[in-house]
């Protein structure tokens, strides 16, 4: 069985700037990783370069077995089975939350609009948003806007997700619907990378935490090691600050 | 509002009491001329909206299509970018009276076989041209202005850049952009006058006749009147559009 997702020696430069200096990870099929780490540390960038949004500079990307990095892939078809959910939502503001779920399913899967339509509500129904399938973005709350967008990614039916940062962006009693989202999929099984800066939900939900400190992946581990008993002084300041912040 | 009315009486009165007043009247607004001459006229202008129409139909398409060629990502459409780039320098840059003269006397004069000979097409062409390089302006604009992150959004998805330009940018765009399109068609609605000088029988052309055998400026009123029953209502309608639109964001605003 192959990994669901290999990165082999990842750069990624914007300018002078190097934002990844050399990442290497291996994601198992059915796993959950959180990428923790300082603003800049590179993990956004780490999944946008996975999903083909940046261009990289140095390095290999296996998805599921099939390195996504060699010239002439189509990047459109690796796109189909990932999923990407941003910290600012990004749904279509001049589509319905039913529309900006169908949009994939129908235009890239070519799945019969009635088909697409049937499986987009009993997504939306799973995630307790049936009843703003008709609504415009604009019309929901934050949390409801970041499920939606959860959902859009799903209806692809993706054999890997990839989370970037997903609850910045909203107001503290909005973020626990959108982690309950997250949990049930990965109880479900779904293969997940996770950005994240809610360090209580990563010790909770990942099976292997990474700490990324300046563009690369400076400790990885078990989750109850990483927060409990870090090996790098690097990330026992991280962790310190982010106690002394009152958010572990 | 009494103020308005208390303002406009007064302009008036002065106006009327003028000394000038009687020459000026019998010059510019003799109800008899007005009377006489409003019926050619007013067949005439229908040259001036039938050019209009069509122009405007084919700018709305053709001008989208320069935007997006112009916005093609990539090292192998340079090309295709710098094209639409020169020509968009190019027909914004002439005046448009010039290249009218220049379509609507030369490509017939050359007398090539299959191109038509038509004044009134030659100036349509040319109408069609340049307002395509102004009209695709504005809809590049449009086009910019929809955030990467929605670009981002489509083309994770799977969807292509075709496809994500035309499910998702393209109509947030085109949405943004109706106030200065309509903008432009009211501007392409008053220069289809200028096809007059190729000796198309259109309002201008019709007043400058009417206007040879009467010794009076009248018919040019007529002319005057007539554009402005159309491009007033426009404007208006213009400015209520940007007016919701400002609304609307305004009321986005307060939501996020």
């Amino acid at each position: 069985m192959s990994d669901a997702l290999r990165v082999e020696g990842l750069h990624k430069s914007f300018g002078k700037t190097e934002v990844l200096r050399g990442i290497d990870l291996i994601v198992a099929e059915h796993e959950v990783v959180c990428l923790i780490g300082a603003s800049g540390s590179g993990k956004s960038t780490m999944l946008r370069c996975v999903n083909l949004l940046e261009p990289i500079d140095a390095g290999r990307i296996v998805v599921a077995g099939r390195d996504v990095t060699t010239n002439g892939v189509d990047v459109n078809s690796v796109r189909r089975g990932i999923g990407i959910v941003f910290q600012s939502f990004n749904l279509f503001p001049h589509m319905t939350v039913l529309r900006n779920v169908t949009l994939g399913p129908r235009k890239v899967l070519h799945t019969p609009a009635s088909q697409a339509e049937a499986e987009a509500v009993e997504l939306l129904t799973r995630f307790g948003l049936a009843d703003k399938r008709d609504e415009f973005p604009d019309r929901l709350s934050g949390g409801q806007q970041q499920r939606a967008a959860i959902v859009r990614a799903l209806a692809m039916k993706p054999q890997l997700m990839l989370l970037d940062e997903v609850t910045s962006a909203l107001d503290p009693e909005l973020v626990a619907e959108v982690l309950e989202v997250i949990r049930e999929l990965a109880e479900g099984g779904m293969t997940m990378v996770i950005a994240t800066h809610e360090m209580g939900f990563a010790r909770d939900i990942a099976n292997r935490v990474c700490f990324l400190d300046d563009g690369v992946i400076l400790e990885q581990g078990d989750p109850e090691q990483i927060f409990s008993a870090p090996r790098e002084e690097r990330t026992r300041q991280f962790l310190q600050r982010i106690i002394d912040a009152g958010r572990l | 509002m009494t103020s308005t009315i208390v303002f406009i009486a007064l302009v008036v009165v002065l106006v009327v009491t003028s000394s000038g007043w009687p020459e000026v009247k019998e010059a510019f607004f003799n109800r008899e001329i007005f009377r006489s001459s409003f019926g050619e006229i007013a067949s005439a202008f229908l040259i001036n909206v039938k050019i209009f129409c069509i122009a405007e139909a084919i700018v709305l398409v053709t001008a989208l299509g320069v935007a997006v060629l112009r916005g093609l990502p990539g090292p192998v459409f340079f090309p295709v970018r710098l094209l639409a780039i020169v020509y968009v320098d190019f027909f914004r840059g002439i005046p448009t009276i010039l290249l009218i003269y220049l379509l609507g006397f030369g490509v017939p004069a050359l007398q090539l076989s299959g191109v038509p000979t038509s004044e009134l097409f030659w100036g349509t062409v040319s109408l069609v041209l340049v307002y395509t390089a102004y009209v695709s302006e504005v809809y590049r604009s449009g086009i910019e202005s929809v955030h990467p992150s929605q670009n981002a959004a489509a083309r994770s998805l799977g969807l292509s850049h075709a496809q994500a330009l035309r499910h998702v940018v393209v109509p947030q765009a085109v949405r943004r952009v109706v106030p200065p399109l309509l903008n432009d068609f009211i501007g392409l609605q008053k220069d289809t006058a200028l096809v007059g000088v190729l000796g198309v029988v259109e309002a201008f052309k019709q007043t400058q006749i009417d206007q040879a055998s009467t010794f009076n400026f009248t018919p040019g009123v007529v002319a005057a009147v007539l554009f402005l029953l159309i491009t007033i209502p426009l404007t208006r309608f213009t400015d209520y559009l940007v007016a919701r639109e400002r609304q609307r964001r305004q009321a986005a605003g307060v939501a996020a």
